[in-house]
């Protein structure tokens, strides 16, 4: 029995909360260290988790499997492949990056971190379980905190309909494919729900054309897919920083990668079959978001749909059930993750200073933050795709992919490169140089030393990452090979 | 040392001083013009020495000197780039050698070395004379040494360096670009006096030019080199080649290949020896210095033009039979023959002394142009050679006049412009050197029977075309022979004869030995010269002396023209013309006091046919239509950046399109909220547990949501 | 020694990061340090490419000094580096012009540390595209190449001057260059970038040489389209890719925007080199990967070039922006650059007539000294514009006037250099042009006669420059008191130096550069 490194990933955070709920909440110190202290623990066991799955042997690994409710055939299983694996590793880099940049936050910390680290407890728990329920009992625990870490801390002004809305999707989305999940569930015959025998329950294709789409676009949701983006643009804006970290590194994430665990990977003959409106909404999403983003004037809105953008992205890579493609969308998940965690530190960072997230009224901030504005333009050139970045490599592959399936389409795609080349720069030219209008001169302090860390240690991923893909790849491939097995060897 | 090795070096020394004045000597006059002047003096004594060596070789038309090396790597093969001493360039040599020393030596004391520097001289502007007092106290206002001096002798060097390359180059290429440094120093020194509006012009005028005879130079360089796949003029001129390009026909107007090079070429003569249309830059350059106008309006550049011709002929009449003339000979023939009388009848008019002599050169060029275009290939040698000296003196002897008459003026105080001839008058008794030999210079430019050396050589086109049958060449060229003698005359009468009709024409003096040395002996050239070439069967002296030039130069062709059987006519006309000339110009001018009493001053004439202002109409204003209007404004301006700037409008359109039209109204409200709304409705009609919204709406959802699982079941799964 | 001989081009290639790293640590304020720094860290490149000059066999085939290290094995991608005579010459006027560009830049004032850096590593993004054997490192390059060049222009670039876009839309010029030149290059490599990621489907490597292999011997229907088709379109995705960046009429408006707002030294490695890239792409890429179409669009593509030539020429010469002149100028010596590879292109591969082939060769000859020639002369006419604005701050040529006696020595070398780029023989202008004009005009006859008239507008633009700046009257404002023009200081002399021994030598003895371009091209297509 070797040491369950997994279980206790997923619950460190999960402890941690409870840990940070005893001390008394003027302590905040106390609290922040003990929370930092949390997610640098998680983020070293993920690193460890990561860099020592064994690419050779591939398949699950760090296997544990636990009874929970055997009558039910539901039990506590966890492993990681190549595609969670860079995710856990994900979710530990945005945990830590997450905790350093809410360092400032004053209003109830010990209620804030608590929460956050239930939200980290149940992504994780979403990475790393093998067992359908258990997915989305993690699931469910990863999106109840946001409601209340998005109408607590949030922007004033769209909080509350913000967290509704962003609930009642996610919530909705969540119960479709549940239903999915269930009858899923009931076919198999198995009576388990743990999805390494599900996989092998050969479903009929006409069942798996019938419930594929409940599946994976219940899941697709919380991916931001087209038409159900909205909530995660006015999630963002009236999330906290942190959170929105977490919302659009992890979050959204989480759907795609239950969508493909569960959707695709559960049902292939399935997916096979819609992969046509996955890469037909997709394509909306890349494009769509790309040409919203470029005309926004609120900051945080810009970063918002580039997500919705990117995450289309994703989803391209899934539909093109081809090796490359989907080595390239496990890769974005990961990019991506990176990339909009960094953006929204910047947002933030920017946002507490100015005080507002206006474009047109900001300007010169290279000056008072010279690291932001470098951390931030990294974290562009990632977003447009920039050779000699984690996004290059990311979506190059995709794109490969896509000229498999349909030429086409990776011609129209394409223009986003060009729109989103575009606004970033816009964004980066309007608000980082130019000169600062006379109300922020002198208002501007400098940003925190843990701040820059963290931006410092998201922008070496993400250069690392784009200057020696075989950081990641690898792993994402071996988790590809198992899922073109499922395909039928596509 | 080889000969061939000399003529290696030939070139070098000129460049060398340019380089040396450029980089260290610029500080020091004196350093500057002994480097030129050396330069000059080496080149000189070396092409000496080869010209002496050629006259040893028998046969030298057969047994040249040449050697080439390897420059250019084209695919497997080497483009060879060498030198070439065949008779043709030694005559070309030695007369080149001559003039360029001499005009080196002249610019010392034309730029006044030895005068103190001027009060207010600046770089860029003709020096204005410099006040001195002597040990009594008294002020005198001398000559002020010109401030550029260096750089003057700088650039000369550089041009002597172009016209010297040209020469002995074996090739087209070097040719080129021996010919194209000219060109910059033309520009160059044109442009000297740079703190002139007109001169910077002039400089501007003069390069464009003759930059749009060279582009089709260079194209028929082009053509000449793929189609032979060499440049060197004598594996070009081998009969087989010759004949190739005969024969093989072009797409363009009919001609022959050798026709169509000969006449790409040709363009290129146009606009360096300027002959119409493309005669405009020549006058203007007379902004130059003075030696410059010699060094390029007699010496050196011009001449190249027509050197170009005589070089190429073998190429220009490779399908020439010998009786009819090839297209390309005949358009050679009749813009010379048209130039000559053209820029003739311009001359007459002119008062600035130079300028009448700049279109003199304009029309003698026309004389050899038109020569070469009816084949009479060794009298065009040899009226350039002649040419080349009496025109350089002349050009010397005027500038030396205008020294004088300055000189005078910046006694008297005057200001008056010193190159107009009716400022002039009663010069001989000042400036005797000056008279006589610029007299001989003239009288050898009016074809002066028997003792000139222009006699002879005008004498022998006059023949050729007479003796060919080219009627109309032969008409022409005589009416301009006949207005050449005039406008000579006059010249000389208004500027020596009679009395001064100024101040400063009165206190002109003689200019020093630096200036009239190099006149005196370019006048032994243009008296002796002559004699090289006397046909044998003239009447009395004919044979005295033999033949030598046509024997010599003749040598250069595949086969040596024989020389015309004599006749009279051609004779006497030429000898009408020139005496008659004179003799008129003379008798008009004679009395001729002021302008408005010559009946010449026709403004169609002054204004050179108005030239200049067709040509700024035709062309310099369209082009900067074009550029500035057409080109920038419109096409890149509007319409390109027009189309990029909509591009990125569309976008932005379309980007708030969908926001504002689609994303929120569509999406947002009736999707998004439009859910939650029903949810809430449906909640609140529920009416059973009544906990918060949230969790209302999420059971509600949660119960539609399975019926439309169901509804989805039993509907699409069923069937 | 060995390890120098084995890893010679990626160390040329890496070491400007290197020294940019270096620089990254050292503190802001240490302005002389950061400069001096990054000079000699420049000069090592330099240094190396010399050696690599001097080791390269310019008689053997094939490409040398190659070294291939794996990077992104998931889509069979390797770093794999290699010269020929081609990229020899590109690499050396790369690292010639960069630390000349630098020591130009030693009179940028602010933000030095930010500027140096992004100007190696601006450079290794430039010689990344020349050394690259594979189309993915290639593009990679290609595209981060932009990045700084993009800062650079947007940070250093002049702070005047505004441009309307459309109705009461304005943007700073500067912006509105640096944005249109990122998006317009980006744009335009788009169509590369999919072209080359399709390429890379079908045939599962990146790899150049067996690229050239595979792609000519494609037969049959390739994504249900025939594979002339597909080739076809591709062909002119990558034309357009490489075009914009050459730039070639009608794609050259970026150009005299991006040029006119750069910093000094931002235009000359914009002129000397970037343009270049697009040029190199041409002759690497699009005709040895497509002889059949390049031969298909020769006639298309001569007559892009011709009227690059003719109306490069023709706005340079209604500028009165001294150094949106200049800009339009690269336009029209660009144009002679395509005009010899249409040529070139036009013969196609193999082809019997032997004198046909000769003229492609010299064709390509000329072509290619052309590049190198004008990264020379515009790189430094760029600078002696930037001299000027420096001390004057216009670039309005109707505000000079008459200078030549206050600055004997700058207008010398201008003079020099101007005549360099105006072509004028004995120098190298001209050398590289007439082997063009010579090799083009039995191929594309017609063609080459009109670009004779862009040839006669060059010295039309060159003159006006020089009449405007140097000749004529003395504008008596720069003559006396604080406005006082200053002659060029010996910096400067040091950085225009090199640029005209190379631009006297290549003049007068031209073969030790075109030997091994010549051999280069006869191996390449």
């Amino acid at each position: 029995m070797q040491f369950p490194i997994l279980s206790v990933i997923v619950f460190t955070p999960m402890a941690a909360a409870m840990l940070i709920l005893l001390i008394k909440s003027e302590r905040k110190n106390e609290i922040r260290v003990t929370a930092l202290a949390a997610a640098s623990l998680a983020l070293l066991l993920s690193l460890w988790v990561y860099f020592s799955y064994d690419k050779a042997v591939a398949g699950y690994q760090f296997v544990e499997k636990y009874n929970w409710m055997p009558m039910l055939g539901i039990s506590l299983h966890f492993g990681v492949d190549g595609m969670s694996a860079p995710l856990v590793l994900l979710t530990g880099v945005v945990m830590f990056t997450g905790v350093l940049i809410s360092w400032g936050l004053d209003d109830r910390p010990r209620e804030f971190f608590a929460f956050l680290f239930i939200l980290a407890s149940g992504v994780f728990g979403v990475f790393a379980s093998l067992d359908l329920f258990m997915l989305f009992f993690f699931y469910e625990i990863a999106v109840f905190p946001m409601y209340l870490l998005i109408s607590i801390w949030g922007w004033i002004k769209t909080r509350e309909y913000a967290a509704m809305k962003l609930t009642l999707y996610l919530f909705i989305g969540s119960v479709v494919s549940l239903i999915g999940a269930l009858v899923m569930y009931w076919q198999s015959g198995l009576h388990t729900f743990d999805m390494l025998a599900l996989e092998q329950a050969a479903f009929s294709p006409g069942f798996q054309k019938l419930w594929f789409p409940f599946v994976f676009f219940g899941f697709a949701v919380l991916g931001g897919i087209f038409p159900f983006h909205n909530w995660s643009p006015d999630g963002h804006v009236a999330a906290p920083t942190a959170v929105s970290m977490f919302h659009a590194g992890v979050l959204m994430k989480l759907g795609a990668f239950a969508a493909l665990r569960v959707g695709i990977m559960l049902l292939p003959e399935g997916a096979k079959s819609w992969s046509w409106l996955i890469m037909g909404l997709a394509l909306v999403n890349i494009v769509y978001g790309a040409f919203i983003a470029m005309v926004q004037t609120d900051f945080k809105y810009v970063i918002g749909f580039s997500s919705v953008s990117h995450m289309g992205l994703v989803m391209m890579g899934f539909s093109t059930l081809t090796r490359v493609g989907l080595t390239g969308a496990g890769v974005q998940m990961f990019s991506h993750g990176v990339m909009t965690a960094l953006f929204f530190a910047a947002v933030g960072m920017v946002y507490d200073r100015a005080h507002t997230r206006d474009i047109p009224r900001l300007g010169g901030m290279v000056k008072p933050m010279p690291l932001v504005a470098v951390a931030f333009i990294i974290g562009g050139l990632v977003s447009m795709g920039m050779p000699g970045f984690s996004g290059f490599v990311a979506e190059f592959p995709i794109f490969m992919g896509i000229w498999q399936v349909r030429p086409l389409v990776a011609i129209i795609a394409a223009i986003s490169i060009i729109v989103t080349a575009a606004y970033i720069m816009l964004v980066i030219r309007r608000v980082f140089f130019g000169s600062m209008p006379a109300e922020f001169e002198g208002h501007i302090g400098p940003v925190a030393v843990q701040d820059k860390v963290a931006l410092v240690f998201l922008c070496v991923i993400m250069i690392g990452l784009g200057l020696f893909p075989s950081l990641m790849v690898p792993w994402v491939q071996t988790g590809v090979q198992h899922l073109l097995s499922l395909l039928g060897g596509a | 040392m080889t000969t061939e090795t000399i003529i290696w070096l030939l070139p070098l020394p000129p460049l060398l001083a340019f380089f040396l004045i450029v980089l260290f000597t610029n500080r020091h006059k004196a350093f500057s013009h002994s480097l030129a002047v050396g330069a000059a003096g080496l080149s000189w004594l070396g092409s000496m020495l080869v010209f002496v060596r050629a006259l040893g070789v028998p046969e030298f038309g057969k047994e040249v000197f040449e050697s080439a090396i390897n420059w250019l790597p084209t695919g497997e093969t080497w483009l060879k780039i060498g030198v070439l001493i065949d008779p043709l360039s030694a005559a070309t040599l030695f007369f080149v050698a001559w003039t360029v020393l001499m005009i080196f030596v002249y610019s010392i004391g034309y730029h006044n070395f030895g005068q103190p520097a001027g009060n207010h001289d600046r770089p860029g502007l003709p020096p204005h004379g410099a006040t001195i007092q002597d040990e009594k106290g008294h002020k005198h206002s001398v000559p002020s040494i010109e401030p550029m001096y260096s750089r003057f002798f700088a650039f000369i060097g550089l041009f002597a360096f172009g016209m010297y390359t040209l020469v002995v180059s074996n090739n087209l290429l070097t040719f080129f670009i021996g010919w194209e440094i000219m060109g910059l120093c033309s520009y160059l020194l044109i442009g000297f006096w740079y703190g002139k509006e007109s001169a910077r012009d002039a400089a501007v005028k003069a390069f464009m030019t003759t930059r749009v005879g060279d582009v089709f130079m260079l194209l028929g360089i082009a053509f000449l080199y793929s189609a032979t796949g060499t440049l060197s003029f004598r594996e070009i001129f081998r009969p087989e080649m010759l004949h190739a390009l005969a024969t093989t026909a072009t797409p363009f107007f009919g001609l022959s290949a050798a026709g169509f090079i000969g006449l790409l070429l040709f363009i290129g003569t146009v606009g360096k020896s300027a002959q119409w249309p493309l005669h405009v830059w020549l006058p203007d350059a007379m902004e130059g210095p003075t030696p410059v106008s010699a060094m390029i309006h007699a010496a050196t550049m011009v001449s190249a033009g027509v050197y170009a011709v005589l070089r190429m002929f073998p190429l220009i009449t490779a399908d020439f039979s010998g009786h009819a003339l090839t297209p390309t000979m005949s358009i050679i023939a009749f813009i010379g023959a048209f130039t000559a009388l053209f820029a003739a009848t311009i001359a007459v008019a002119q008062n600035d002394i130079k300028r009448v002599l700049a279109y003199s050169t304009i029309s003698q060029l026309g004389y050899m142009i038109a020569a070469l275009g009816i084949g009479a290939y060794v009298a065009a040698a040899f009226h350039l050679i002649a040419h080349a000296f009496f025109k350089a003196l002349l050009f010397l002897g005027s500038g030396s006049v205008i020294h004088g008459v300055e000189h005078g003026a910046l006694h008297t105080g005057e200001h008056l412009d010193a190159n107009d001839m009716f400022n002039m008058g009663g010069l001989r008794k000042k400036m005797p050197i000056t008279f006589w030999t610029f007299l001989i210079g003239g009288f050898a430019l009016s074809g002066f029977p028997l003792l000139t050396a222009g006699f002879w050589s005008k004498d022998e086109i006059l023949a050729d075309a007479f003796g060919h049958g080219h009627w109309a060449v032969f008409a022409t060229l005589a009416v301009a022979a006949f207005l050449t003698a005039f406008y000579t005359m006059r010249q000389v009468t208004l500027t020596f004869l009679g009395e001064p009709r100024t101040q400063a024409a009165e206190h002109a003096q003689e200019t020093p030995w630096t200036m009239t040395l190099p006149l005196v002996v370019l006048a032994l050239f243009a008296v002796g010269y002559g004699w090289v070439g006397i046909p044998e069967d003239f009447p009395l002296i004919g044979g005295l002396l033999p033949n030598w030039f046509h024997e010599f130069v003749g040598g250069t062709l595949a086969e040596r023209p024989e020389s015309l059987p004599f006749n009279f006519l051609p004779l006497l006309t030429s000898l009408v013309v020139a005496l008659g000339g004179l003799l008129v110009g003379w008798l008009v001018y004679r009395k001729v006091k002021s302008p408005q009493q010559d009946r010449l001053q026709i403004p169609l004439l002054k204004n050179k046919y108005y030239f200049d202002e067709a040509y700024d109409f035709l062309f310099v204003r369209p082009a900067y239509w074009v550029s500035e209007t057409f080109t920038y404004m419109f096409m890149d301006r509007a319409i390109i950046d027009g189309i990029l700037h909509t591009f990125g409008r569309v976008a932005l359109w379309l980007g708030s399109f969908l926001r504002n039209y689609f994303d929120k109204p569509v999406i947002n409200e009736f999707i998004g909220d439009g859910t939650g709304n029903i949810v809430k409705k449906a909640g609140s009609s529920l009416r059973r547990i009544q906990v918060g919204r949230i969790q209302s709406y999420m059971l509600a959802s949660f119960i539609v949501v399975v019926l439309f699982a169901v509804l989805y079941y039993f509907l699409i799964g069923g069937v | 020694m060995n390890f120098l001989s084995s890893h010679l081009l990626t160390l040329i290639l890496f070491f400007p990061v290197l020294a940019a790293l270096v620089i990254l640590f050292l503190p802001k304020d240490e302005v002389k340090a950061i400069r001096w720094t990054a000079l000699v860290a420049s000069l090592v490149p330099f240094g190396l490419s010399v050696l690599l000059w001097m080791r390269f066999d310019s008689s053997a085939s094939g490409f040398q000094f190659v070294e291939q290290y794996p990077w992104y094995e998931a889509i069979h991608s390797t770093l794999h580096v290699g010269v020929d005579g081609l990229s020899l010459t590109m690499v050396l006027l790369t690292t010639l012009l960069t630390p000349l560009a630098i020591l130009a830049s030693f009179s940028i004032k602010e933000r030095v540390k930010a500027y140096m850096i992004l100007f190696l590593l601006l450079e290794t993004g430039m010689l990344g595209v020349f050394l690259a054997l594979d189309l993915l490192i290639f593009f990679v390059f290609w595209e981060i190449g932009l990045v700084p060049m993009y800062f650079l222009i947007n940070q250093w670039g002049s702070e005047k001057g505004e441009r309307v876009l459309w109705g009461k839309v304005k943007m700073q010029a500067r912006n509105y260059a640096s944005l249109k030149f990122m998006i317009y290059t980006m744009a335009g490599s788009l169509g590369l970038l999919l072209a080359i990621q399709m390429l890379g489907v079908l045939f599962q490597t990146y790899d150049l040489p067996s690229l050239y292999l595979k792609w000519n011997a494609l037969e049959g229907t390739v994504m249900g389209l025939p594979v002339a088709t597909v080739k076809a379109i591709a062909f002119w995705a990558f034309v357009v890719a490489f075009a914009v960046k050459v730039p070639v009429w009608p794609f050259h408006t970026w150009l005299p925007d991006a040029h006119t707002e750069a910093p000094t030294a931002g235009s000359m490695i914009l002129a000397g080199v970037l343009l270049k890239l697009g040029a190199y792409g041409f002759l690497r890429l699009v005709l040895p990967l497509y002889p059949a179409e390049a031969q298909r669009f020769a006639g298309a593509l001569a007559f892009l070039a011709v009227m690059a030539i003719v109306f490069g020429a023709f706005a340079s010469y209604g500028q009165t922006d001294f150094k949106r002149l200049v800009a339009y100028s690269s336009v029209n010596h660009m144009g002679i650059v395509l005009l010899g590879i249409a040529a070139a292109a036009k013969v196609g591969l193999n082809n019997p007539d032997v004198a046909l082939n000769l003229s492609k060769n010299i064709a390509l000859n000329g072509a290619v000294l052309q590049m190198f020639n004008h990264g020379l002369s515009a790189a430094g006419m760029f600078f002696l514009v930037g001299v000027i604005y420096e001390r004057t701050h216009t670039r309005n040529l109707n505000d000079f006037g008459g200078l030549f006696p206050l600055v004997p020595i700058y207008g010398g070398i201008l003079l020099f250099t101007s005549m360099a780029s105006l072509g004028l023989p004995g120098l190298n202008g001209f050398v590289s042009e007439f082997l063009v004009v010579r090799g083009a005009w039995p191929i594309l006859t017609v063609y080459t006669a009109i670009a004779m008239l862009g040839l006669l507008f060059t010295g039309a633009y060159i003159l006006k420059s020089i009449k405007q700046v140097l000749h004529g009257p003395l504008n008596e404002h720069w003559a006396h008191g604080e406005h006082r023009l200053t002659e060029i200081n010996v910096r400067e002399i040091v950085v225009m130096a090199p640029l005209m021994v190379l631009m006297l030598m290549i003049g007068i003895w031209p073969a030790w550069i075109l030997d091994v371009i010549n051999k280069a091209v006869m191996m390449l297509f």
